[in-house]
């Protein structure tokens, strides 16, 4: 187990696994999403209060969910970069801040069109959407700084302390309905107490969910296969992968 | 066409109109589908083209 990881940590093999996990990573998830969506907009039933819109939940909540979690996991990994100089560490920090740019956005876009059929408004400035949007603006600053710096190394050093940071919108980002008394309504999934939701919705919320999931993970290696041969382009393995082909 | 039905016991129509909620919910998932296939298409592209810059440049043997 731990050669594994040793061995996936060294850029020419990463390389390659990745390379080979991509298309499985790929149907899995169009497999999962057909499912979630079908299960979402037509198994389940209209909500008792809300009708058909609240089927914008299929799509928010995930997309909500992978905003944090990218997050968590460009910063964790540009930690472990800037402390133990592993590469595919900061190679993961750096390609992970659009795909999480892009989640923030989602969730942002979605929850404000379903909150003007049900709250009678686009955009309030309560405390769960506000700290939401310093989240985008933490992805577009981390984005920023990438390319404004040249030296892939340093940049993915500024990256990471910019980030480690910017973690602490996170625990806000999901208290923010407990602490604060907000339009936002609160967890239906993750409380104490299990679900608030009857099964035939969390069940397509948790299936979309996971596929947004493995989604990340596929965009993510597909990325990091690119920055990989950027950083190491000096090396012989690249030649011999870009002269192959 | 006439009422064709769903295992939602609903027709194409009443699946498409959302209970009126339809331009919310089809906006909600057609700007997430856009960003979800403009995020995965992306790399593929950038991919060819890295590794064709990468190559040229190891022919002219100047990678900087």
């Amino acid at each position: 187990m731990w050669t594994f990881f040793h061995k996936l940590a060294s850029p020419p093999y990463f390389y390659a696994f990745a390379g080979r996990l991509v298309p499985w990573l790929g149907w899995a998830c169009v497999g999962l999403l057909i499912a979630g969506l079908y299960g979402g907009l037509v198994l389940a039933p209209a909500d008792y209060q809300q009708g058909e819109s609240y089927r914008i939940i299929f799509i928010h909540v995930p997309s909500a969910w992978m905003s944090l979690f990218i997050y968590v996991v460009m910063a964790v990994c540009g930690g472990i970069g800037l402390i133990w100089h592993i590469k595919v560490a900061e190679v993961i920090a750096a390609s992970s801040a659009s795909v999480g740019a892009s989640f923030t956005f989602i969730a942002l876009v979605t929850g404000s069109l379903w909150g003007k059929p049900m709250w009678g408004t686009y955009w309030v400035w309560d405390a769960r959407l506000t700290s939401e949007l310093i989240l985008l603006f933490l992805y577009l600053g981390v984005i920023g700084l990438q390319s404004a710096i040249d030296d892939r190394r340093t940049a993915s050093r500024a990256c990471a302390v910019l980030s480690l940071v910017g973690l602490v919108n996170i625990p806000i980002i999901h208290f923010s309905v407990n602490w604060w008394n907000t339009l936002h309504q609160g967890s239906t999934v993750i409380k104490a107490g299990g679900p608030s939701m009857h099964l035939s919705m969390l069940a397509p919320l948790l299936i979309m969910a996971f596929g947004f999931k493995l989604y990340y993970l596929m965009v993510l290696l597909m990325r990091s296969r690119i920055e990989v041969l950027e950083r190491e382009r000096k090396s012989e393995w690249v030649r011999g992968a870009v002269t192959a082909a | 066409m006439g009422a064709r039905r769903g295992h939602g016991g609903m027709t194409m129509a009443e699946f498409f109109h959302m209970g009126g909620y339809a331009a919310y919910v089809w906006s909600a998932y057609g700007i997430c589908l856009v960003v979800m296939v403009a995020n995965a298409v992306y790399p593929i592209i950038k991919a060819r083209d890295t590794r064709r810059r990468l190559a040229r440049a190891y022919e002219g043997e100047r990678v900087t």
